[in-house]
């Protein structure tokens, strides 16, 4: 998932290193250590820890995985190496909607591209993995979201729709501010 | 059945009878319907004597490569002097493939029944279900499920009331295909990056934290209640063509049919039977072209190749390719093959881990030449070197998805060598720019 993160995003991303406050305290440090039993090793915890780092703050900042990595006792190389692997971490900030949109060749023939272009044009965004200018929105095209039958499935952060067409997409996304 | 369309007469549904019905997400809802009666079942049986009704229902992996699930689980020592684990592959990415999901989105309960099955069947306490990132409504559906197994008693230290102690962990993918490989699967939950690990040792001697592991589809696991309650002779039963595919399976139907969805059949239901009579066959004015039967994974098959062929793992080989995971990508006269293929390879070159250079170059090299076809640059000797960069990336890498990329490629040129051809001589307009 590449891409130019935009001029905003990437502004406030200088920002929040600056002012890094840690994500493991009170309740998130709680969430962790909960997990800890569950698992035979602390590294263990590696993926829903970086999982809560970006519930909490919208991407894994460096400073973030130096936290993640003293937390779990890794080493900083190590935990960047994991968040780079995976592709649902984000390393750069991205808007305060992330869109996913399935390309992959079974949505492929029923449309998916029309899709992608739908999103870009509609949000602003213009190309993939850009920002839009407000901040509000960043588009990807992503491989198979396993949804096969019911295509186009887009993946707008957590909300999972299904059979989204190219003329659906001005209503979807008056519903993400 | 072919949720969300209404079971046809000519499903079987098992697995799927439940779908579309909110109810059975509980304990109590599952119960109420048959459900937790083959977890019981077991509870009272030895870990051989689960074994050996598995091996005899004939039972085979439903994530791909249908090895049969008795045996596997035989693997697993019979004294446990480290822990033993079990985990549920939830971590569906095979293009062409939504089958799990429909089973954790409905019938959660009949997922965590079967786990629990599997794992005293194999002396594990601990079951790590690990979930793809991407499935978010099905890991909330699944979290609230086992926290309602853990309440009434399906799960926790004293599994209903016979002193077995069972645990359900959700683990939590991030966005990889590879980790849907079961080695892979074991260092992501370690939390390392998702690279296989070369076999042998075999999960069964050294998995999970080099502990013996057992690692079963989502849909396997859910079968293997209804093998308890109804019995290995019925499940066995469940049979059309040959006796070496027993049982119902969840065929993912998409592309251009009229009806996608998933759709419940006996082992060895003729394939025409499915496209065009459950499906609805084409769209107006189309006719098939293409179907990938299996998932991405496996060889592409002609119309002359659909039309009399079995759907079993023997009846699909036997018309050039495989059952795999029961995802059918259907594609019509209006679908560009070379394209198509190139979006394939353009798949697994994203998702390769990268270790095998016969991977990460043969992948990333596929889709840059079939890039160039498309976009009217091909040369002529390109189709040669195609097939031969497919050669070394089969059966040379740790894990096959190599090998997976070379599937669609090398089928596709050999059944549909005319649509490359058409590129190739300046006969079709490009539909890509070059790069």
């Amino acid at each position: 998932m590449s891409g130019n993160p935009g001029a905003g995003p990437a502004h406030a991303a200088v920002q929040h290193e600056e002012s890094y406050q840690p994500v493991f305290v009170g309740p998130v440090k709680a969430r962790l250590e909960a997990l800890f039993p569950l698992y035979p090793t602390r590294q263990s915890c590696l993926l829903p820890a970086l999982w809560m780092v970006q519930e909490e703050r919208g991407w894994i900042s460096p400073r973030a995985i130096g936290e993640v990595a003293q937390v779990l006792g890794l080493t900083p190389a190590f935990v960047k190496g994991v968040v780079t692997f995976y592709t649902m971490y984000h390393t750069h900030p991205v808007g305060r909607h992330f869109i996913q949109v399935c390309t992959t060749s079974p949505c492929n023939i029923c449309g998916a591209e029309d899709v992608v272009k739908a999103f870009l044009q509609h949000t602003g965004c213009g190309e993939l993995g850009a920002t839009s200018k407000d901040g509000r929105f960043t588009v990807i095209e992503v491989e198979c979201l396993g949804a096969c039958g019911f295509a186009t499935p887009v993946l707008i952060d957590d909300d999972f729709i299904e059979g989204v067409t190219p003329e659906r997409v001005p209503g979807i996304l008056q519903g993400y501010k | 059945m072919g949720y969300p369309h209404p079971s046809h007469a000519k499903e079987q549904p098992v697995l799927s009878k439940y779908f579309g019905d909110a109810g059975a997400r509980t304990v109590e809802g599952w119960v109420k319907r048959g459900g937790y009666e083959g977890l019981k079942q077991a509870l009272g049986l030895t870990r051989d004597q689960v074994i050996e009704v598995v091996k005899a229902s004939g039972l085979r992996g439903r994530g791909g490569a249908g090895f049969p699930t008795g045996l596997k689980w035989s693997f697993m020592p019979k004294e446990v002097t480290k822990p033993h684990y079990l985990v549920c592959n939830a971590d569906e990415s095979e293009p062409g493939t939504f089958k799990d999901r429909e089973i954790i989105r409905w019938t959660p309960q009949q997922l965590i029944e079967g786990c629990a099955i599997a794992a005293h069947a194999i002396g594990a306490e601990r079951i790590y279900i690990y979930i793809r990132g991407e499935f978010t409504a099905e890991y909330k559906i699944l979290t609230a499920a086992v926290e309602d197994g853990y309440k009434n008693g399906a799960l926790g230290g004293n599994v209903f009331g016979s002193g077995r102690r069972i645990d359900v962990v959700l683990h939590r993918g991030a966005g990889a295909y590879i980790c849907g490989e079961e080695t892979a699967m074991m260092n992501s939950i370690e939390g390392k990056r998702g690279n296989p690990r070369i076999k042998p040792p075999f999960p069964a001697q050294a998995g999970l934290w080099a502990s013996p592991t057992t690692i079963n589809n989502v849909e396997t696991l859910a079968a293997v209640p209804h093998i308890l309650v109804r019995g290995a002779e019925w499940y066995k039963g469940l049979c059309l063509s040959n006796p070496k595919s027993t049982g119902t399976k969840l065929f993912s139907v998409c592309g251009h049919v009229q009806r996608p969805g998933n759709y419940e059949v006996v082992m060895g239901t003729p394939m025409r039977d499915l496209i065009f009579d459950m499906c609805g066959g084409m769209r107006p004015g189309r006719a098939l072209k293409a179907v990938i039967p299996g998932g991405s994974s496996v060889p592409i098959m002609t119309v002359a190749e659909v039309e009399d062929c079995a759907m079993d793992y023997e009846g699909i080989v036997a018309k050039g390719s495989m059952l795999g995971s029961g995802g059918m990508i259907v594609m019509d006269d209006s679908t560009d093959i070379v394209y198509q293929v190139m979006r394939l390879a353009r798949f697994y070159a994203h998702e390769s881990c990268a270790q095998c250079t016969q991977c990460r170059e043969g992948t990333a090299w596929t889709t840059k030449i079939l890039e160039r076809i498309l976009a009217g640059a091909g040369k002529a000797e390109d189709l040669a070197l195609l097939l031969d960069l497919a050669d070394n990336m089969t059966g040379k890498t740790i894990c096959v998805l190599s090998d997976s990329c070379a599937a669609p490629v090398v089928s596709a040129i050999k059944k549909f060598r005319g649509e490359f051809d058409a590129y190739l001589n300046r006969m079709k307009r490009p539909v890509m720019v070059a790069v």
